[in-house]
């Protein structure tokens, strides 16, 4: 595993006396793109404006190459990093000389900076833009000059914030593809805000969790979106169905949870008399029409009312009533195939290992 | 009417001809620019303080700075007065009835006004620009010198209104300048002192000269800033 670049300890910010954000422990790792994840006013972008120098903080540790970074390195620490925030900010001038303001910040000379700048703007396929003013750009190419901005100072830690949050679907797709491969080659360490999970989950190395204010879960994507850590967490990385249950009996790794009138076998490590949540993704729900539930390996079948069939994407979502909410996802053929409407009742099932157990907090 | 129209006659002679309104009009353009420029120097470091910096009594100092930008200038021409007095704390510099005095009233008239519109100027700029600019290696002072150039048309906005507050005061000059010939008479005092004559044409000459000068630095400097304004 690669060394830690960024290591924080026991970091807090307060905004007019209030805690905004509160984060234990926290590393980035040297190569890595690490994406940050979390709902609107989780505290995510004070949380790269505290790791990049920009936002004091109270008590805590910054690490960077395991030097601790006091208020008075703060100024040679941010000309070690590199920042795209959502709005490209570009200054009144053209793409060129946007391009250069952070070299010309660091005294190199007009000549050699728009060197530099030719290959970055060649790099992110905007040399024909070079002598635009930066105010005529589209998004998608506002954001490019953002990111020549910010890569051309070979930051060793690059912070973006929300960058492609504000662009079209297309134009975001491309721009993401691009700054992967670009992140590869030239192994930036960054870390990536957003509140989209998809790109969470397309870019990231690690995905960590930020959610009212606090770092709830650090993984690999695989993890943090399959097992997630808790109820709250569960729900943001898009599990739908979370269902309240009792564990009455634990064999061979496998827990019976009483819900309502079912028992539900779900894998996992829990105790008996445990109040927990049984998460299920939608995506591995199965619905059977009630006459026709046969032989299955899955151990779990729920029957339930269809509440809502709604297209999401080339799937269709459909919720059901079982006496508490479940989600599943399935083929828009296989909806008319079954001849799914509102008000049917359908059996759901799921398999043992395909669900997911957290802990009632509190209970 | 036949008065006001000789008067008008009488004032394009005068323009001319006579030399101490030329001496007049270049007095009062070095007081008010020199005024204007100093208030620039105090305004714009203090009210870029005020837009970036965030601290407990910041909103007590910004509404005092608003407040400032009304000033009623006979009230800071007595003030300057009661400071500059023989028998004030600063009398022993003798500058009451001196060009520095009535320059000093005009800064206490002027910096206010160029101090909140900076503070206005900057704050319409997008917040996260001082992030983005620190972000990407700036130092304070180059961050607030790319902040000045970003809003170099509010900022030109307030020099325009620094100038127009102290070119066309009279108050103030009044009290601390004295308005003695040669000395310290300057055109809005030259032009309440021909009018209580009766000398119609002298102070109609006057007040073209303050009307025109006021249009000329105002159209240079609209000038500058509608040539920055980004074409669609």
């Amino acid at each position: 595993m690669s060394q830690p670049i960024l290591n924080v300890k026991g970091i807090e910010i307060f905004r007019n006396q209030t805690p905004v954000l509160a984060i234990e422990e926290f590393s980035v790792n040297n190569g890595e793109l690490l994406a940050i994840i979390g709902p609107n006013g989780a505290g995510k972008s004070s949380m790269v404006l505290a790791l990049s120098g920009l936002l004091s903080w109270q008590g805590g540790q910054l690490f960077f190459h395991d030097k601790l970074i006091n208020s008075k390195d703060l100024f040679s620490y941010r000309r070690q990093i590199g920042m795209v925030l959502q709005n490209p900010l570009l200054l009144d001038d053209t793409v060129e000389g946007n391009i250069i303001v952070g070299l010309r910040f660091r005294g190199t000379s007009s000549k050699e900076a728009k060197q530099q700048a030719a290959f970055w703007m060649d790099r992110l396929g905007i040399t024909h833009l070079a002598k635009r003013k930066a105010r005529q750009l589209s998004g998608g190419e506002g954001q490019r000059v953002s990111l020549a901005r910010a890569l051309i100072l070979k930051p060793k830690l690059l912070f973006l914030d929300e960058p492609f949050g504000a662009l079209d679907a297309p134009t975001r797709a491309r721009l993401i593809e691009d700054f992967i491969q670009l992140q590869k080659q030239e192994s930036i360490t960054t870390v990536f805000v957003t509140h989209d999970q998809d790109e969470a989950l397309w870019m990231g190395d690690r995905i960590a969790v930020i959610m009212d204010g606090k770092l709830r879960q650090i993984g690999r994507p695989h993890d943090v979106f399959n097992t997630p850590i808790d109820a709250d967490v569960a729900g943001f990385v898009g599990t739908e169905t979370i269902i309240p249950g009792i564990v009455k009996n634990v064999k061979d790794g496998i827990a019976s949870i009483q819900v309502d009138g079912y028992f539900l076998e779900v894998v996992g490590d829990v105790q008996v008399g445990q109040k927990v949540f049984i998460c299920v993704r939608s995506e591995h729900l199965t619905l059977w029409l009630e006459s026709n539930v046969g032989h299955s390996s899955a151990r779990n079948f729920i029957n339930g009312t269809i509440k809502q069939i709604a297209p999401q994407g080339v799937l269709d979502r459909v919720v059901l009533d079982c006496g508490f909410h479940l989600v599943a996802l399935i083929t828009r053929s296989s909806t008319r195939d079954m001849n799914l409407t509102v008000g049917m009742t359908v059996s759901a099932s799921f398999k043992s290992s395909s669900a997911h157990l957290v802990a009632r907090s509190g209970e | 009417m036949q008065w006001i129209w000789e008067g008008i006659q009488q004032a394009f002679q005068l323009l001319f001809q006579d030399k101490e309104v030329l001496e007049i009009t270049i007095l009062s353009l070095k007081i008010s620019g020199s005024a204007t420029l100093l208030s620039l120097f105090i305004g714009m470091p203090l009210g870029t303080f005020l837009a970036l910096k965030r601290f407990p009594t910041r909103e007590f100092w910004i509404s005092l700075i608003n407040t400032g930008m009304a000033l009623p200038p006979v009230v800071v021409g007595l003030v300057v007065s009661l400071m500059l007095w023989r028998s004030g704390p600063f009398g022993g510099l003798r500058l009451m009835y001196t060009p520095t005095a009535i320059v000093i009233a005009q800064i206490i008239i002027a910096a206010p006004v160029v101090t909140g519109l900076t503070v206005t100027a900057l704050q319409q700029l997008d917040p996260k620009l001082k992030f983005q600019l620190l972000g990407l290696g700036a130092s304070e002072l180059q961050m607030v010198w790319k902040l000045w150039i970003e809003a170099r048309l509010p900022l030109l906005a307030a020099l325009m209104a620094g100038f127009g507050s102290v070119i066309s005061e009279v108050g103030a000059s009044m009290m601390v300048g004295g308005n003695l010939r040669y000395e310290t008479r300057v055109l809005t005092t030259a032009i309440v002192l021909e009018t209580n004559k009766g000398q119609f044409g002298k102070a109609i000459a006057l007040s073209i000269i303050l009307l025109v000068l006021a249009y000329m630095v105002n159209l240079v400097l609209t000038s500058v800033q509608q040539r920055n304004i980004p074409r669609e």
